[in-house]
């Protein structure tokens, strides 16, 4: 059955989390894709202080489309994690606890994971209208000029997710098509 | 000579915009119910399921099924015996793509430039590709595509020696390079022939192509069918975590080439495949 992961994602909770499992995810969670990353992570790289606090943050890799009047966010589906992968281990490094995304991640990325305890959800790609379900509210907090790409602060409930990569380094993309093909 | 004034196609592809969006095409949402029915991995099962939520819920709230609402990618077919009148079509294009995606709450996920980026804001312009035909209509398909499938379409220039087995093995390698990245259970829009840049664009034309319509030439539609099988059996699965259903479906385009070459392109979709076309 699923398991339940609320704010704060603290190490200990992020620990007993296992690749394949169906996790509900509920707090508070921050959205950047391509661009917000690049920008972060300059940001980091000139000494500033990033839009939000890295250590324990958990990271949605989505652009949103436009929400519709009343409601708090758009259709919210992830998108390919693999782009972020050249920026997500000096994030971890910080104590990062997690990423929502979709799709493989290079090793850096799984060693930046292990070395830090932090795991790697992912979220149905295409199932966007469904899991904007789970999404209470949205607030743009950093790079409103990136528009869709911008930052935005989530408050999430029972949001859908699986674990992919946990903090011992097992991959679920791995494991499952191995399974499947063994069976 | 019969005038088409280019409100008209601005109009409808404003509002094809959102339409394909927010609903699938039934050929689609048959090909998922009846892959998740012959589904026997939980999790396969259960994601296939969760897929068909995900198309009950757009519709029911005429929402976008997938975030990613697509590049804009407009088929333009206009009879020859057709006079467009009112302005330039390409404008017309383009407005109707502005007017949709601001006004259907779409997102707007064009950059003016591919290195120095910077967002448009209203998702233009289009990817146009126009061919003129007999007749005194004009056809406008409207198929927004998503770029996390995009990204895994590969092309290669094959020697003619590789013939079919060549052909076929590349095809099946892109999907397994591809693995759980394109949103699994993906399309498969394949071009075979002509030159570099008519394989890339028989490959997207031939995602257009309806999931239930056979090919004509018997020799494809058994390729096809070959390599969904084989396609299917490589275990990705939906998301990447395992299962019989990678693909929905292979589509094949072919065009004469030249005696040196065999140039094969492959364009994958995921499995919101939106494609909307309306007559004149």
């Amino acid at each position: 059955m699923e398991k339940r992961l609320d704010y704060p994602f603290d190490k200990e909770k992020l620990a007993e989390l296992r690749a394949g499992d169906s996790v509900l995810i509920s707090g508070t969670i921050y959205t950047a894709r391509d661009a917000a990353h690049k920008r972060i992570v300059e940001m980091i790289e000139r000494g500033e202080e990033p839009p939000f606090e890295i250590k324990g943050s958990m990271i949605y890799y989505v652009g949103p489309t436009p929400a519709k009047p009343g409601r708090p966010i758009g259709s919210a589906g992830p998108t390919t994690s693999y782009r972020m992968d050249s920026y997500a281990p000096t994030l971890l490094d910080m104590g990062q606890a997690g990423m929502i995304g979709k799709g493989q991640r290079s090793q850096e990325v799984k060693d930046a994971v292990v070395r830090n305890g932090a795991v790697y959800f992912a979220a149905i790609g295409g199932a966007a209208a469904l899991i904007a379900e789970s999404v209470k509210s949205a607030e743009v907090t950093a790079f409103e000029d990136l528009g869709a790409e911008a930052v935005r602060k989530l408050e999430v409930e029972n949001f859908p997710a699986m674990v992919v990569i946990d903090s011992m380094g097992n991959d679920q993309y791995e494991i499952g098509r191995r399974a499947y093909n063994n069976r | 000579m019969r005038e088409i004034h280019v409100d008209k196609i601005r109009d409808a592809v404003a509002e094809m915009a959102v339409e394909v969006n927010s609903f699938l095409s039934d050929d689609v949402c048959e090909a998922i119910a009846s892959f998740r029915e012959r589904e026997d991995w939980p999790i396969a099962e259960d994601i296939l399921g969760k897929i068909q939520k995900n198309i009950e819920i757009a519709k029911r709230d005429y929402v976008p099924l997938c975030q990613d609402t697509g590049f804009a990618c407009v088929f333009i077919e206009v009879g020859q015996d057709v006079h467009l009148v009112g302005g330039s079509v390409g404008d017309a294009v383009n407005e109707g793509v502005r007017r949709g995606y601001t006004d259907g709450y779409l997102r707007k996920s064009v950059v003016k430039d591919p290195i120095r980026r910077g967002n448009t804001g209203d998702n233009t312009p289009a990817h146009i590709h126009y061919e003129i035909v007999p007749g005194d209509r004009v056809k406008i398909t409207l198929a927004p595509k998503g770029f996390g499938s995009e990204n895994m379409s590969q092309i290669k220039m094959f020697a003619p020696a590789a013939g079919e087995e060549g052909v076929k093995d590349f095809i099946v390698k892109c999907v397994e390079d591809a693995g759980a990245n394109p949103c699994p259970p993906i399309v498969v829009g394949v071009g075979i022939g002509g030159t570099f840049d008519r394989a890339a664009l028989m490959a997207k034309q031939a995602l257009l192509v309806p999931l239930d319509e056979e090919n004509p030439d018997r020799y494809y539609a058994d390729m096809e069918k070959e390599l969904l099988e084989r396609i299917n059996r490589l275990g990705i699965g939906p998301q990447g975590f395992g299962g019989k259903t990678t693909a929905l479906g292979v589509k094949i385009k072919t065009f004469p080439t030249h005696i040196a070459g065999m140039p094969v392109a492959v364009n994958i979709n995921c499995h919101v495949s939106r494609h909307k076309e309306v007559v004149l």
